[in-house]
């Protein structure tokens, strides 16, 4: 796959361990930079509810970040990935409730075919932004088919979860401490993890080690399928509503939140940790421009500029000779 | 190119389905519908054959170079151009001057970013996007302008029952695919998105070759931006978020290959004309939007599946 790549590695001039360290300090520099500049201004919102209503909208971004991540490990790009979690939105708000296993069935068969259209991604050599733009597409269809105009309830169950105030830290954090920690886990540290990796970055190696790239290849697919489930579930529980066109924006902050994390698009190169720091920092952008007073218009430009920045700093810190 | 195949080549498929869809439609409308499908197709494929042969020589500029910022230049450079005619005919050539000159300046921000910021493509021109998307917003506000009467005339005018523009622009895909085979640039720009490093060995200035890529994008963003705000009427803020995906899907449909170094522009017309009349299809046989866009990704996918590879480097 090389349909996206990074005009350049940065050259190994620095140690691998610093590297690491950059990619996931300067996201982690950027999110307590703009932490503390909003509690600066509203010293009140230093509190379990602050926090709570901060991060409130950063769960789902984190789960679709990580679905991201596992695609762009591979050397590939999802362009689907927000129309996905729109459709899981649907699906839930309009059968979890009254029909359980229905929902399950639909949610089985949606990731079977993210898994699916990874594989025809790899045997048949297409590129994969384009592929993932067509299934953009076709989710986006199957969701408007499904629920024409905003609507549906959440099942009481999974809006109360989001609204579960857990001890000493708010739900938010901790679902992201915990997506971190065994993203972490499974895709940096674990013997798998490396393995995986390797599929994105070398993977003729991988296969001639006697890995299936097939096998691998529908495994992670499928896993962020699952996690882009995870979004969408989630997001429901904070919307309460099902909405075709809610998180297109998804796609790529969610790429957004990939890079800054430290990935690039050569595959292989990717940090859980950071990509969850990353969309903690993107989602925290648009809280802090509200504190700021940004003028609503020039909140997304400035959201640009956070992007430019926090990226500007990572090539300060690792090319310099 | 020059050899004989059993398959038609991949880059035709576009025309081949938009052919069967049109002939589709008339069976369902009847004869008398066939002109009026056909003008349709061919205005509103003319803009997206203009963005898409921007977003072309980008992606044919290399692996991963791609310009996501073309909706927001669109918009931009489609307000910017309403503000400078006012409604007057004799401020078209300025207004038209603007909505280019913008575009440029969006291209070379853009690649500027990379360069500078060793950004993949995709985040620079995303970040870039979100900033004219906000410059939009801020000094656009005024969506009540109309273009001048003159613009609006030019867009819809029809010689003999042959609509000007969309012969216009096809005029600029044929220069399009000259320039890309016989020009000094073409050339440059091929060798250069097949291998970066060849090319700079061989004496291309590869930064230029790419610079130059980007303006062009971003100059065909600015004309689209000018050309649709007189065909609609007006400058709308999401006037462009339609062109964002469609630029891309065209100029891939269209035979052009996502791995750079290769490039074709008369592909862009077929996949153009097969969304716009599959969009004219579905609404013919009253399909709801979310069917249209069920049956879009599903033929995007088996048209990228089906046909044989285009062959790279």
């Amino acid at each position: 796959m090389t349909d996206a790549t990074l005009p350049a590695r940065p050259r190994a001039g620095r140690p691998a361990w610093l590297r690491d360290a950059v990619a996931v300090g300067l996201p982690t520099l950027a999110l307590a930079a703009m932490l503390a500049v909003i509690l600066h201004i509203r010293p009140s919102a230093m509190s379990y509810f602050g926090f709570t209503l901060l991060f409130k909208l950063a769960t789902p971004l984190v789960f679709a970040a990580l679905s991201q991540m596992l695609v762009v490990m591979l050397g590939d790009i999802d362009l689907s990935n927000g129309s996905f979690v729109g459709l899981v939105t649907c699906v839930t708000a309009l059968f979890l409730q009254p029909s359980p296993v229905v929902a399950m069935v639909i949610f089985a068969l949606m990731i079977a075919a993210y898994a699916g259209f990874g594989l025809l991604i790899y045997l048949r050599q297409l590129p994969s932004i384009i592929v993932t733009l067509g299934m953009s597409f076709i989710w986006l269809g199957t969701a408007v088919i499904l629920l024409p105009a905003p609507g549906g309830t959440a099942p009481a169950w999974l809006s109360g979860f989001m609204g579960w105030r857990p001890p000493i830290l708010p739900l938010p954090i901790w679902i992201a401490i915990a997506a971190a920690v065994l993203g972490h886990m499974a895709i940096t540290r674990s013997s798998f993890g490396a393995v995986l990796r390797g599929a994105g970055a070398n993977p003729r190696a991988i296969e001639r080690a006697g890995w299936s790239l097939v096998g691998i290849r529908a495994a992670v697919y499928a896993a962020a399928g699952v996690l882009a489930l995870l979004s969408g579930l989630t997001l429901t529980g904070l919307t309460t509503s099902g909405d075709a066109n809610v998180a297109p924006a998804y796609t790529l902050l969610g790429v957004g939140a990939v890079i800054l994390g430290g990935g690039a698009f050569t595959g292989g190169v990717v940090s859980p940790v950071g990509t969850v720091v990353g969309a903690l920092t993107l989602s925290l952008a648009g809280s802090l421009l509200s504190f700021l007073q940004v003028p609503p218009t020039w909140q997304i430009g400035a959201q640009g500029v956070i992007l430019f920045g926090v990226l500007a700093g990572r090539i300060l810190v690792t090319e310099k000779s | 190119m020059r050899s004989l195949r059993l398959l038609p080549a991949p880059w035709t498929y576009g025309f081949i389905v938009a052919l069967v869809m049109w002939i589709t439609t008339t069976l369902y409308g009847g004869l008398g519908s066939a002109g009026a499908t056909a003008g349709a197709a061919l205005a509103f494929g003319a803009f997206s054959v203009v963005v898409g042969t921007g977003q072309m020589l980008v992606i044919a500029s290399g692996p991963g170079n791609i310009d996501l910022s073309v909706p927001a230049v669109l918009t931009l450079a489609a307000y910017a151009s309403m503000a400078t005619m006012h409604g007057q005919a004799s401020m078209i050539l300025p207004g038209l001057g603007i909505a280019l000159a913008i575009g440029a300046l969006a291209g070379a921000l853009n690649y500027a970013a990379i360069l500078a910021l060793r950004l993949p493509p995709i985040i620079a021109t995303l970040a870039w996007s979100f900033v004219f998307q906000s410059v939009a917003f801020t000094y656009g506000g005024d969506a009540t302008l109309k273009p001048p009467a003159a613009l609006s005339a030019f867009a819809s005018l029809r010689l003999g029952g042959l609509p000007v523009m969309p012969v216009v622009v096809m005029a600029l895909t044929v220069l399009a695919a000259i320039m890309l085979r016989r020009t000094l640039f073409g050339r440059r720009l091929l060798a250069t998105g097949q291998s970066e490093r060849a090319a700079d060995l061989a004496g291309v200035p590869v930064r230029r070759v790419r610079l130059g890529a980007y303006m062009a994008c971003g100059t065909a963003a600015g004309l689209t931006g000018f050309l649709l705000s007189g065909f609609s009427g007006g400058a709308a803020l999401n006037m462009g978020d339609a062109y964002l995906m469609e630029s891309i899907a065209v100029v891939v449909l269209g035979g052009t290959s996502v791995a750079g170094g290769q490039a074709n522009a008369l592909g862009i017309w077929g996949a153009a004309l097969f969304f716009n009349l599959m969009a004219t299809m579905l609404n013919t046989f009253h399909f709801q939007a979310g069917v249209r866009f069920l049956l879009t990704g599903t033929l995007i996918i088996l048209i990228v599946a089906v046909v044989p590879r285009p062959r790279t480097a």
